[in-house]
């Protein structure tokens, strides 16, 4: 099987998700590209500046990588959301905690290929693992997402939630709604403790959507669940519709996204339907609500 | 004792009924007995009905708001120092009501919340009630105003001398870095407790100055407050564009205009129509020139957990590049022996990303060599929403480095 052949297949067990899941942008919004000034007397300070303007990366580095500089950290981020689409939950989620090491190099004229040491973090149960991973940024005219691949990982992803994943399924399979108004955190980085598996589960369905936008040139967190509200239980999966702000490190912005998703201990979480939300400039993007 | 204020205020409010609409109350600061007594007479103008709460100095008073204009014009008639503790009394009291949160209002800065996130009035109360309670350490200095007209505040704390070499320390540039603010009413608080008291801070303050501007974008953490907890820019608005703001941050000459900065107004790190155009950063750049003898520049930003330094916006080596990288490695050793939370560091274009028109490679280019950029806690997991209670502990160690990177300035002045 060529190389090729064995990304596809990385791909496939990476990213399965993508084959059921719509997605939807926003429109070419013109507001978001830089617009020709209303007034004279800008012209000539904006002279010769119209193009739109990327972090330009020069020809990034190939080889051994300094695991302390950008490029490494990037790709091991990658790995982080990778890891919660996969196996995070309510109960368990995972954060970079340390690139020991890093490798890169080119894929002929298709991508770009990391090799990593990494160490991993489980956040609730507060277990650390080393794992190694490699992480294939496609190159072409479409956006393509990346592919991941996880080694040595094992007992990390075995810690074991399912009595509390199962006791919180149970209490919202057919008697609670949820529903929250409350930001999650709010802005002083609180969340009540109920709203918490909530408010997690809001990161792993995010995981997905910045799974799928991570390429070189980015570095995603979420930002803050600003609202879930769970649907009508479908086919023994929990359902909820959400809406979240993501950050991404590079070009500072908050891109806002909508989901529908379900979740089951046995089931995990699935995302059924993500959409972008245009950029909102300014002023009440949102009542204001702490 | 403020409980006791607080009731009496209380009882008489259920007495009277809503008795204290409009009532302010004033912190008097008067210079010496002259003004003490000036004071006093005010005290017998029977048709004001003042209500003094407090006759030790600093003095409390409640002034009822017919006689706020009367008052006002006296006090600044006579020169006499003064500021508004609370605005409405009514309102506050009804707040105290509702929330019966006594302890959020602070009447000294031993009693101010430490462990939380402040408004942008509580910051400048907090900043003049450390100059009131330690004159002789600490005064404020105006250095400009922010787009929307508000003050830009810095802090000065010296033991004397006429213009010592300084280190500048810079906090909110970029509004939703809460945890930036926060931070740096700490850093001031143990600035005036640990003089005296820590063997480096009072070698370093016995030599030098620190200058501490804790909101560099005030007009911006207000909109933080109010309008959108995420908002990054400060708030001028861009003729002939929907979008508000500039990035301070990309406003500095120091490759402006570069990769690295948008020429988007509409972005996050829109770098604004030349280098220098956006008051906030005008002003520190005037202050910096003047001062002429700043010898570390320290600029607090988050999140990311790094500790950098020049330059962003090329991937040339800074000359003290290793000289600057050693000092950082002691640092970042300081700052994680106490919680062991781990930090990067490196030059900001290697380990964050290309960045044009950054604050400290203008001022590394000036000069001023030890030039460094925080990003505070975390690396994501909350972000820019830091838990409160993760304030003190994020201070605390951040603390620590900076004392590593002012020594070591003090003991190699250039």
């Amino acid at each position: 099987m060529g190389l090729r052949g064995v990304i596809v297949l990385v791909g496939l067990m990476g990213t399965t998700w993508s084959f059921n899941a719509t997605t939807i942008r926003p429109e070419a919004v013109s507001t978001d590209t830089f617009a020709r000034p209303e007034t004279t007397e800008e012209t000539t300070e904006q002279k010769g500046a119209v193009a739109e303007e990327e972090a330009v990366e020069d020809v990034m580095a190939t080889g051994e990588l300094n695991p302390s500089h950008y490029p490494a950290q990037r790709a091991a981020k990658v790995v982080q959301h990778y890891l919660n689409t996969r196996y995070g939950s309510p109960y368990k989620l995972f954060g970079l905690k340390q690139v020991q090491s890093g490798n890169a190099e080119d894929v002929a004229d298709s991508g770009r290929k990391y090799q990593l040491d990494i160490s991993v973090h489980e956040i609730i149960s507060d277990t650390k693992e080393n794992c190694s991973a490699e992480v294939f940024f496609p190159r072409g005219v479409k956006q393509l997402s990346p592919q991941v691949q996880v080694s040595s990982c094992e007992e990390l992803l075995k810690i074991d939630a399912n009595s509390e994943e199962e006791a919180l399924y149970q209490q919202y399979k057919t008697n609670k709604t949820l529903r929250t108004e409350k930001r999650l955190p709010d802005s002083y980085g609180h969340i009540d403790p109920e709203m918490t598996p909530f408010w997690h589960l809001g990161i792993v369905a995010s995981s997905f959507i910045m799974l799928n936008e991570s390429t070189e040139n980015t570095l995603y967190n979420v930002a803050q669940v600003a609202n879930i509200t769970q649907l009508t239980t479908e086919n023994d999966q929990l359902k909820f519709d959400c809406h979240v702000l993501l950050h991404d490190m590079v070009s500072q912005e908050i891109p806002q996204w909508k989901m529908l998703f379900t979740w089951s201990p046995a089931g995990g979480v699935k995302v059924l339907h993500t959409e972008q939300l245009p950029h909102v400039h300014d002023c009440e993007k949102h009542p204001k609500t702490n | 004792m403020k409980r006791l204020i607080t009731f009496a205020a209380l009882f008489a409010a259920v007495l009277s009924k809503e008795a204290f609409h409009g009532h302010q109350v004033f912190r008097i600061v008067p210079k010496d007995d002259v003004q003490l007594s000036l004071i006093k007479l005010l005290e017998d103008m029977l048709e004001l009905e003042l209500d003094f709460w407090r006759w030790v100095t600093p003095l409390d008073v409640r002034v009822p708001s017919h006689s706020l204009q009367a008052v006002k014009s006296y006090l600044e008639r006579h020169s006499i120092k003064y500021y508004t503790v609370i605005k409405d009394l009514q309102a506050l009291l009804d707040e105290e009501q509702k929330q019966m949160k006594l302890a959020t209002y602070a009447w000294n800065t031993d009693s101010f919340d430490y462990n939380n996130y402040h408004t942008l009035s509580d910051i400048y109360s907090f900043q003049d009630m450390l100059v009131a309670e330690k004159p002789n350490l600490v005064s404020k200095i105006v250095i400009g105003q922010s787009y929307e007209g508000r003050p830009l505040n810095v802090l000065k704390f010296s033991t004397g001398g006429s213009n010592r070499p300084a280190i500048w320390i810079d906090c909110g540039i970029h509004a939703r870095e809460w945890v930036t603010h926060a931070s740096g009413i700490l850093f001031a608080k143990k600035i005036v407790t640990d003089y005296g008291q820590d063997t480096a801070l009072t070698a370093i303050l016995n030599k030098m100055d620190i200058f501490l501007e804790i909101v560099v974008n005030p007009d911006g953490y207000q909109f933080t407050h109010t309008k959108n907890r995420m908002w990054r820019k400060n708030r001028r608005p861009n003729p002939g564009f929907r979008c508000v703001g500039v990035d301070l941050n990309r406003n500095w000459n120091a490759g402006f205009g570069g990769h690295g900065s948008s020429n988007n107004p509409c972005k996050n790190t829109y770098h604004g129509v030349k280098a220098h155009s956006e008051p906030e950063v005008r002003s520190i750049v005037k202050f910096v020139r003047s001062h002429g003898n700043i010898k570390a520049f320290i600029s607090i930003h988050s999140y990311s957990q790094m500790l950098l330094y020049p330059y962003g916006y090329t991937k040339t080596l800074a000359k003290d590049q290793k000289e600057l990288d050693q000092v950082a490695q002691q640092a970042v050793a300081a700052l994680t022996s106490l919680y062991g939370t781990p930090y990067r560091y490196g030059s900001i274009i290697t380990t964050i990303y290309q960045s044009s028109g950054g604050s400290i490679d203008w001022t590394y280019n000036r000069g001023i060599k030890y030039s460094y950029t925080f990003e505070l806690r975390d690396t994501g997991h909350f972000g820019f929403l830091l838990p409160a209670k993760q304030i003190g502990p994020t201070a605390n160690e951040t603390w620590l480095a900076l004392k590593v990177i002012m020594h070591y300035t003090l003991e190699h002045l250039y």
